[in-house]
């Protein structure tokens, strides 16, 4: 005879059905946040302050959309050159050149230190500095060609120079991590069949390391969107150049600014759609089987507990 | 006779920093055989393995794959570093098979086998393809080509790791513990793989704690301890008669 019982214990009937557990305090914080919310949106339409008639009138100004262009193109070209610069600091970072890791260390201990406004303005009087610019060899030798800083440094190169160059910066210390995340038995194995070095960090680590990259990385570009508006001191016409500019010619000093929110509001809405197609599209090699969901989720998500049959 | 061993490790000495890991090693294993390497952990046996294709540098003595110096070249009487290019062209041709399989995380199993032949051999995708696919169905993995590590058990990706390093045409197969990390009931399916190989005439040298595969398998059994081999010979000789106290000691605690 078995000692485990499979019968019902004598006396306990079967329970019937299951009554979720009520959560009246959930049912209260909604009403009352929603609440705030119809206030905050009636506040937006009916204060007559916010002007949105001269908002909408400026939302398509061609100053405007020059502005945006501008700003866009910065974006794209400061992210593109400050993660190649990053990827190549990350690499000498973690070189075992002694001379190569702490040079990177201190561009970054550098770039990351001082406030991008006051890098931005120093690239800008760089002819102040040093009014030409000679390429030939260094402590004396004979100068190739000798250029004038003050013709080379267009407002434009010294925001790039601002942007990239403190951009560089903290992709570096994305970059890094994200190499030092992938196991070692990665490498091991690229090694092991006879892989170089150069096509084993291209084709195995950063292909690896991107996945952890992308969410920083995709703050980094939001962030990078907004920075450039920075620009706007060193007298390149970008979308904040535009805003303040019409503003101090009209006085409109409420809706102008809020043309440009919406504005960068929506780029940066954007930017979020792109980066987690990028994660989806990183992600792809985690996937279950099983169709098993992430499991985070799970734990975060009370209302819709793990299916039995989803394991 | 074939006069040249495959694999010809003499008087190998290494250090890590105070540590001597390896003290004068010598083994030799003919092409077409199976060596299997046992011993108490830490005894240095996935140093030794790690040295014959040079993933870690050796203080001493020589290895020869294949009759040519492994991570050297003798020259004037003195051995001189390789350069990376030549190291990766050796390596190439020596297939390892890790405890952690250490298959490529993004890559399905298909572009795992065909990853190296292409970007190591240079060889052409579609060539390439159809080989992985013939490797996959002989590992019996033809139907989850598609599939990423994450996707397979530890026995299908140590299998598909197999495949992966048979798709250089490797000169000889490094196992080091290939089965430890698996599951009970998975450990047959790679064992069997293991042995169809060595049915097919592969130089193997497996690092294992499968004594009944040592035995049917092995042409030969090295028992290493304090990074030197201690005992050597036929398998069932060494298993069922060991000779020295410190073999003995150690297959009394795992047989
Ligand atoms: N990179 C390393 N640095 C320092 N010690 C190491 C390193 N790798 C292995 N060892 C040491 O060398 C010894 C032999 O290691 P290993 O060859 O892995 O032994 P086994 O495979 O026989 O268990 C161990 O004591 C281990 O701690
Ligand atoms: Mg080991």
């Amino acid at each position: 005879m078995s000692t485990v019982s499979t019968t019902k214990p004598v006396g306990v009937t079967a329970p019937r059905k299951v009554i979720p557990l009520r959560r009246p305090g959930r049912i209260v914080s909604a009403i009352i946040i929603l609440v705030l919310v119809a206030q905050g949106i009636l506040v937006l339409f009916t204060n007559p302050n916010f002007e949105w008639g001269v908002v909408a009138s400026y939302l398509f100004a061609p100053p405007i959309m020059q502005g945006l262009w501008l700003t866009l193109w910065l974006t794209v070209v400061a992210m593109v050159l400050g993660i190649a610069l990053g990827v190549v600091l990350a690499i000498m970072r973690l070189s075992s050149n002694p001379v190569a890791s702490y040079t990177a260390w201190a561009f970054v201990w550098f770039f990351r230190g001082t406030p991008l406004l006051v890098q931005l303005v120093f690239w800008y009087n760089l002819a102040v500095l040093f009014p030409s610019i000679n390429l030939g060899i260094p402590f004396g030798g004979p100068v190739f060609a000798s250029l004038d800083a003050n013709k080379i440094i267009t407002p434009i190169i010294a925001s790039l120079l601002g942007l990239v160059l403190n951009e560089a910066a903290y992709m570096a210390e994305i970059v890094r991590s994200g190499i030092t995340a992938v196991d070692k038995g990665q490498v091991e194995a690229a090694s092991a069949l006879g892989m170089n070095r150069a096509k084993t960090l291209r084709r195995i680590i950063l292909p690896q390391a991107s996945r952890v990259m992308i969410p920083p990385a995709g703050n980094e570009t939001i962030t990078m969107l907004k920075s450039t508006s920075l620009v706007s001191v060193v007298a390149v016409a970008d979308l904040m150049y535009q805003v303040n500019l019409i503003s101090a010619q009209t006085f409109q000093t409420i809706p102008l600014p809020i043309v440009a929110s919406l504005w960068y509001l929506l780029a940066t809405s954007v930017l979020s759609v792109g980066q987690s197609r990028l994660e989806r599209k990183f992600g792809r090699s985690d996937q279950q089987v099983s169709g098993q969901g992430n499991k985070f989720k799970q734990l975060f998500n009370a209302r819709r507990p793990m299916k039995a049959g989803n394991r | 006779m074939n006069a040249l061993p495959m694999v010809q490790v003499s008087d190998v000495h290494k250090h890590y920093g105070d540590f001597h890991v390896l003290n004068g090693i010598n083994l030799s294993l003919n092409a077409g055989e199976v060596m299997c390497v046992v011993g108490p952990s830490g005894s240095g046996k996935s140093t030794m393995l790690r040295c014959i294709n040079h993933l870690e540098k050796i203080d001493a003595g020589t290895i020869h794959v294949d009759g040519e110096l492994v991570g050297y070249r003798a020259r004037n009487g003195n051995l001189h570093e390789m350069k990376d290019k030549d190291v990766c062209r050796q390596r190439a041709d020596v297939g390892m098979v890790f405890q952690k399989f250490n298959l490529f995380a993004h890559m399905t199993a298909l572009e795992n086998i065909m990853e190296a032949p292409m970007q190591v051999r240079g060889r052409r995708r579609a060539d390439v393809r159809d080989e992985a696919m013939e490797l996959l169905e002989r590992v019996g993995l033809d139907a989850k080509s598609g599939n990423y590590p994450g996707q397979h058990s530890g026995g299908q990706q140590q299998r598909v790791a197999i495949a992966r390093a048979l798709a250089m045409k490797p000169k000889v197969m490094l196992f080091d513990e290939p089965t430890s990390a698996l599951d009970p009931e998975l450990v047959g399916e790679v064992l069997d793989v293991m042995r169809e190989l060595a049915a097919s005439g592969m130089t193997m040298a497996v690092v294992t704690h499968e004594m009944a595969f040592a035995k049917e398998v092995g042409n030969s059994l090295v028992f290493m301890d304090g990074g030197t081999v201690i005992e050597s010979g036929n398998p069932r000789d060494v298993l069922n008669n060991p000779q020295h106290p410190r073999t003995q000691a150690f297959l009394s605690k795992v047989l």
